[in-house]
């Protein structure tokens, strides 16, 4: 499905170059369900925009599919079926959630699909899809429609960048069902997620942690996830309440 | 009507043909049309300078279409329409102006606009301009709308300019009374080296009016906008004004807002916002398969909606 082969990404910092990425490899196979954590600021973020052709990495090749996609734009990547939820979802004056879910699934939606696909990541559909995708909805409500659109899509591989960040505990708690979910359904496509959340790892077949730019460790979930109880890179429910309060 | 007069018709008023209620439809400074309903009077003023609109007080769900075309090259005119809105009516007023200029002659219409909108009524107005046509002659369209709102009455306007108009100077001004309401939502989009200017002078001059003026635009290519709006509170009032542009290009947007407070319990907002389309929400919609162009159509759309 996807293959990262010795990626590095490196960008100019007052003239001089700081490495973000450095020589990061490793496969996604068709229906896995990969998790990657790491410390913040480590480069997973990067690896989520580089696979999505957000950026383009100074080193290395991605492979999708068997096809040398490196090069390919945003759209060209999309096309093949590589579908990204970003961390920060963006908000758009005047487009409400039935348009975007239409442009995400690339053709007219009747209100009965476009429904399925909130009701899907816990939004009662009938007091959402005329609203528009502004400033008047919160973190949370933001990132289940960030999530709906990738249902929409149904993308080959669906990228998920930290779907917990900026959100509260309790949306939280109720969009980890939805990612069960998707893991019990996963049948055609493979999801590589961004997270540090304890119960997203636990359902993961696979786990990497990338740490300083490189990848600190890699394997099944079974040999990886020991290693991570009790630091940043697994944290729980309880943990993040207490780091907020 | 030839077919060119009609299909500016269907962009200027959503019509395909005739209107229900009452109509005048104004083609090349004749009437090709008109008709009265037992509540809305239309009446010519003399020599085709324009119209008296009389709606009887108490006129309820009913419209009135006034459409202007002009598909001559060179044509100019100026036409004056007073409007006399009954007290405790509520109608909807669509008028609306489309140039074809295929010549090389500049194309003009100034359309002056007065309404008296009576006690407790309600009037929502739509207009929109439209021009097209490949020839060298400027589309020019400058409008003035004058806004008497007595006590307790509702103006809702709705002013749309999206395609073709080469150069347009807007005014549209307003005194409001007690408990009267003006609501403004403005579309403008400009593109080529085309200007519009929208003027915007609101006096809320009784107790407990409110006003609240919108405007939304987009500037593409080499144009240029300036939305220029002074609200006065000079009674205890509620004001709001706002503009959001997005500007691509070479253009330029010049908003100059004023507040203008002369009652201390006279509440006023401004707000205004300029800048290009976000990068990342281009990258968003790419990221679902749009090309940046497409995803550039869809957020203007969506924007101007």
């Amino acid at each position: 499905m996807l293959e990262l082969q010795n990626v590095s990404y490196t960008v100019e910092d007052e003239g001089r170059p700081v490495e973000i990425l450095k020589d990061v490899s490793f496969k996604v196979d068709d229906q896995k369900f990969v998790v990657i954590t790491g410390p913040n600021g480590g480069g997973k973020s990067t690896i989520a925009r580089l696979i999505s052709g957000v950026a383009a990495p100074t080193g290395g090749r991605i492979i999708f599919d068997g096809k040398d996609v490196t090069g390919l734009s945003i759209t060209d990547r999309a096309k093949l079926g590589i579908g990204y939820a970003l961390q920060q979802p963006v908000r758009f004056k005047g487009i409400d959630v039935k348009d975007l879910l239409r442009i995400a699934a690339g053709h007219d939606l009747t209100t009965d699909e476009a429904c399925g696909y909130l009701s899907r990541v816990g939004l009662c559909a009938r007091d959402y899809i005329n609203r528009e995708v502004n400033a008047s909805l919160s973190g949370g409500e933001l990132k289940r429609i960030e999530i709906a659109t990738l249902l929409a899509r149904k993308p080959k591989l669906s990228v998920f960048d930290e779907p917990e960040a900026g959100i509260d505990l309790w949306s939280f708690q109720n969009l980890i069902r939805v990612f069960e979910i998707m893991r019990s359904e996963i049948e055609d496509g493979s999801i590589l997620i961004i997270s540090h959340q304890e119960r997203i790892l636990d359902i993961a077949d696979e786990i990497i942690v990338v740490a300083d730019g490189q990848i600190e460790r890699q394997g099944p979930k079974d040999e990886i996830f020991p290693h991570l109880v009790g630091t940043t890179s697994a944290i729980s429910g309880c943990t993040r309440l207490v780091e907020r309060s | 009507m030839d077919d060119i007069q009609k299909r500016i018709l269907s962009e200027v008023a959503d019509l395909h043909g005739v209107p229900e209620g009452a109509y005048n439809i104004r083609v090349d400074g004749g009437s090709a049309g008109r008709r009265s309903t037992e509540n809305i009077e239309i009446i010519p003023k003399p020599e085709g300078s324009g119209l008296d609109i009389r709606i009887k007080p108490g006129t309820r769900r009913e419209s009135v279409h006034i459409p202007v075309i002009l598909s001559k090259t060179g044509m100019k005119e100026v036409v004056y329409n007073d409007f006399y809105i009954g007290e405790d009516s509520d109608v909807v007023i669509v008028a609306g102006c489309g140039i074809h200029n295929c010549g090389n002659q500049d194309s003009q219409h100034d359309g002056i606009h007065r309404f008296f909108v009576g006690r407790g009524a309600k009037m929502r107005y739509v207009e929109k301009h439209y021009g097209e046509g490949d020839g060298s002659g400027k589309r020019i369209l400058n409008p003035v709308t004058e806004l008497h709102l007595e006590a307790d009455s509702t103006a809702e306007l709705e002013m749309v300019q999206i395609r073709g108009v080469d150069s347009t100077e807007r005014v549209t001004t307003a005194e409001l009374a007690e408990g009267a309401r003006l609501v403004v939502q403005e579309r403008l989009m400009t593109h080529g080296s085309q200007s519009a200017v929208s003027v915007y002078k609101v006096d809320m001059n009784g107790e407990n009016s409110t006003s609240d003026v919108v405007s939304r635009s987009v500037a593409r290519d080499d144009s240029y906008q300036k939305f220029d709006a002074l609200i006065n509170g000079n009674a205890p009032c509620r004001g709001h004004s706002e503009c959001d542009a997005i500007i691509m290009d070479r253009a330029r947007v010049l908003a100059v807002p004023q507040l203008d407070a002369n009652n201390i319990d006279a509440a006023l907002i401004h707000e205004a916002a300029i800048g290009k389309i976000a990068g990342d929400q281009l990258i968003k919609l790419m990221t679902l398969g749009l090309t940046e162009a497409e995803a550039e159509e869809q957020i203007i759309n969506g924007f101007l909606k």
